[in-house]
């Protein structure tokens, strides 16, 4: 198994940093061959107040990959996806009553986690989306701003890094101080886009990204995460097997808060092992 | 007759008598309610205009906007028949009656008859009541908005916070009276002080180790009393409509905030408050009306009959300015309406006043829509 590969430290809960991200130097950057395992999920049972929604799950995901949950609704993709930036965190009665989620080997439910502090590692991008009533600069800057950054120039430079990071730029740069909420739908996913990289996170949740869009802008989108995976981990939720195939290394198949399958794309869609992913993937239910 | 018969011709039976008969009275009811309205609005415009415009330049009775209220001397001397104000009464009188000295005169009678506040004018019921209204809005909107916030944002549901909001409702209903001799009991008679040393003829509540500071010796009829007195009054409207501004601000801007590492109060602060202040001003201005038109509240807590001195007037210290009573547009009514006799002369103030008042609290609630369209345009969604 390939840890995070910094020295002879143990990455075990022991010596846990209390900051997430540990740029190594010399780390082995993407190598398209081998990944790393940037997430791992262990035996975790979630639940919302009495109900259960997540059965015993357990998931590796890789660092600078795109991952995706399939599975028919109300299988628990979103919740497992909410579980790691901890947003579940803000519903009542939410818990983790078995397992762990590791990120770079620190437990991120552990006590001496802030999830304010993993939330700027984790961004998270939401199904319907979201702009903040406010102009397209202020919505890319807001989550430095909120970090008291002040520089203008440097605010001026991540509005354009992380505009033409979400491919937006061209789009928008004349309009820079109108209104987000003026944008296509489709701009406005990518505007929310360029707003979670523009914090810099190493870990970016997508919850049905596209699901509100057109094909035209479901492309551009897509593009995009195709672009993000150099720099960024990405883990989506989709309800279409298409667009899981397109865009993601390895994918995951849920099933009434059970993990059924998880392997390679190619492998999820071409030669499930599981006959339920087999009849989902085929379009049998779900 | 119309020979023809198809399915949808129309037909005369009891329901549709009835249908026409509900929906008259439903019409009745709505223009009842209208008539009686403009009845009240256009008794106190077309009397109360008699007494706040002037037929002659500068078409404004600059008297009764801005002076104090005197009694009125009425009195026929030498034939003619005479209307004075106290100071106009006191200075005629004195002239008159050294004119007849000199002249070697009998001493002239005057036989005056007095009607109490009935000339000079309103201004210091103006000031008063403004400074009510500015005051106690400014207390209810922070209290109102802070408990909103901890309701709507922080608290968990629960038993408490259920019964939190059972008390928020009952106190809606609460009767003005009541709160008025609340206030007179907690603000008036027993609020803590700085700084003022306890009457020792009097028993004061004492709060050890600070009695030497603190003293509760209650604000007197005062300013600030009055303020949270009608504070406390509008607060359940002000605190009901702030969740419900609240609530109507989408998830999604709080969970993409949070979702950029910021805290519950960065998020409330720069993406939840400013999309709802629009909301919680447009209701606020419900209680300003209320606020303005209140007397029961002010009358033991701080309005006073009468008051020579302007709030800003003779102030030893600053802090002065909280602890003086004010007198205010509704409890001047109230206090000449309950005068006797009632005649054309105090109906004429109380009519004037009743305007003044009517358009004061327009000309407030006008200001407050405004700063909301304002709000609502810079922070539109
Ligand atoms: N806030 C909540 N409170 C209680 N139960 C919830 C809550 N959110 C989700 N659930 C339940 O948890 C289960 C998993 O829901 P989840 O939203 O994760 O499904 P999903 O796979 O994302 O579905 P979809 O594809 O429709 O988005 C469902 O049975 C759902 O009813
Ligand atoms: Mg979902």
């Amino acid at each position: 198994m390939v840890t995070a590969p910094t020295s002879a430290a143990p990455m075990e809960n022991t010596a846990a940093p209390s900051t997430l991200t540990i740029k190594v130097p010399g780390a082995p950057a993407a190598d398209p061959g081998v990944a790393s395992t940037l997430i791992e999920i262990s035996d975790l049972d979630f639940y919302y107040g009495a109900k259960q929604a997540l059965f015993d799950v357990n998931l590796r995901l890789d660092e600078k990959r795109v991952t995706a949950f399939i599975g028919p609704s109300g299988c628990g993709k979103s919740t497992l996806l909410r579980c790691l930036n901890r947003m579940n965190d803000l519903i009542d009665g939410t818990a983790i009553r078995r397992g762990a989620i590791k990120v770079r080997g620190i437990d991120i439910y552990g006590a001496d986690v802030d999830p304010i502090e993993l939330r700027k590692r984790v961004g998270m991008v939401f199904q319907k989306s979201n702009p903040f009533p406010k102009s397209i600069y202020e919505n890319i800057t807001y989550g430095l701003r909120i970090q008291g950054v002040r520089s203008k120039t440097r605010l001026d430079e991540v509005v354009e890094r992380s505009l033409r990071g979400a491919a937006l730029w061209d789009e928008v740069k004349d309009r820079l101080h109108e209104s987000g909420l003026g944008l296509s739908g489709g701009q406005q996913q990518r505007l929310c886009i360029a707003r979670t990289i523009a914090v810099e996170p190493e870990i970016i949740l997508m919850d049905e990204p596209c699901s509100a869009l057109d094909p035209i802008a479901t492309a551009k989108v897509e593009e995009l995460i195709h672009a993000l995976k150099k720099q960024f981990t990405i883990i989506i939720v989709t309800h279409s097997m298409q667009q899981a195939a397109r865009c993601s290394d390895k994918t995951a198949f849920f099933y009434m808060g059970k993990l059924i399958e998880y392997a390679d794309t190619s492998t999820i869609f071409m030669n499930p092992a599981n006959p339920q992913t087999e009849a989902y993937v085929s379009g049998r239910f779900g | 007759m119309n020979p023809v018969q198809h399915p949808f011709t129309a037909r005369k039976n009891r329901s549709r008598a009835l249908e026409k008969l509900t929906f008259w009275l439903f019409r009745l009811a709505t223009y009842l309610v209208l008539a009686c309205g403009f009845f009240v609005f256009g008794n106190i415009f077309i009397k109360g205009a008699g007494t706040v415009f002037k037929k002659s330049f500068p078409f404004v009775n600059t008297v009764f906007l801005t002076e104090a209220p005197e009694s009125l001397y009425v009195f026929t001397y030498q034939g003619t028949k005479m209307e004075l104000g106290d100071r106009d009464y006191r200075a005629f009188r004195a002239a008159e009656e050294a004119r007849a000295k000199a002249a070697g005169q009998p001493v002239p009678q005057f036989n005056a008859e007095s009607y109490v506040y009935s000339a000079g004018g309103i201004f210091p019921c103006i000031v008063g009541t403004v400074l009510l209204v500015v005051g106690s809005m400014a207390i209810a909107l922070v209290l109102g908005v802070c408990a909103a916030i901890y309701l709507n944002e922080y608290a968990r549901d629960g038993r408490f916070i259920r019964f939190v909001r059972l008390s928020i409702l009952n106190l809606a209903g609460v009767p003005s009276i009541v709160f008025g001799l609340f206030g007179f009991g907690l603000f008036v008679l027993f609020a803590p002080r700085l700084g003022v040393a306890p009457d020792p003829e009097k028993w004061h509540f004492r709060l050890w180790p600070l009695h030497q500071y603190v003293n509760f010796v209650g604000w007197g009829v005062s300013l600030i009393s009055g303020w949270f007195t009608l504070a406390f009054m509008v607060l359940p409207v002000i605190i009901t409509a702030s969740e419900e501004a609240l609530k109507s601000v989408p998830r999604g801007f709080r969970e993409g905030s949070l979702a950029l590492g910021a805290t519950k109060w960065q998020t409330i602060r720069k993406n939840v408050l400013p999309y709802a202040l629009p909301g919680i001003l447009t209701s606020s201005i419900l209680g300003i009306a209320r606020v303005a038109g209140e007397t029961a509240p002010i009358m033991f807590t701080a309005a006073f009959v009468v008051r020579d001195k302007l709030p800003w007037e003779g102030l030893d210290h600053w802090t002065d300015f909280f602890f003086q009573g004010v007198m205010a547009l509704p409890y001047h009514i109230y206090v000449v309406s309950s005068k006797i006799p009632q005649n054309e002369y105090t109906a004429r103030v109380q009519y004037g006043t009743a305007f003044v008042f009517l358009f004061l609290v327009a000309v407030i609630a006008l200001a407050s829509i405004l700063l909301r369209n304002r709000l609502r345009k810079r922070y539109q969604w």
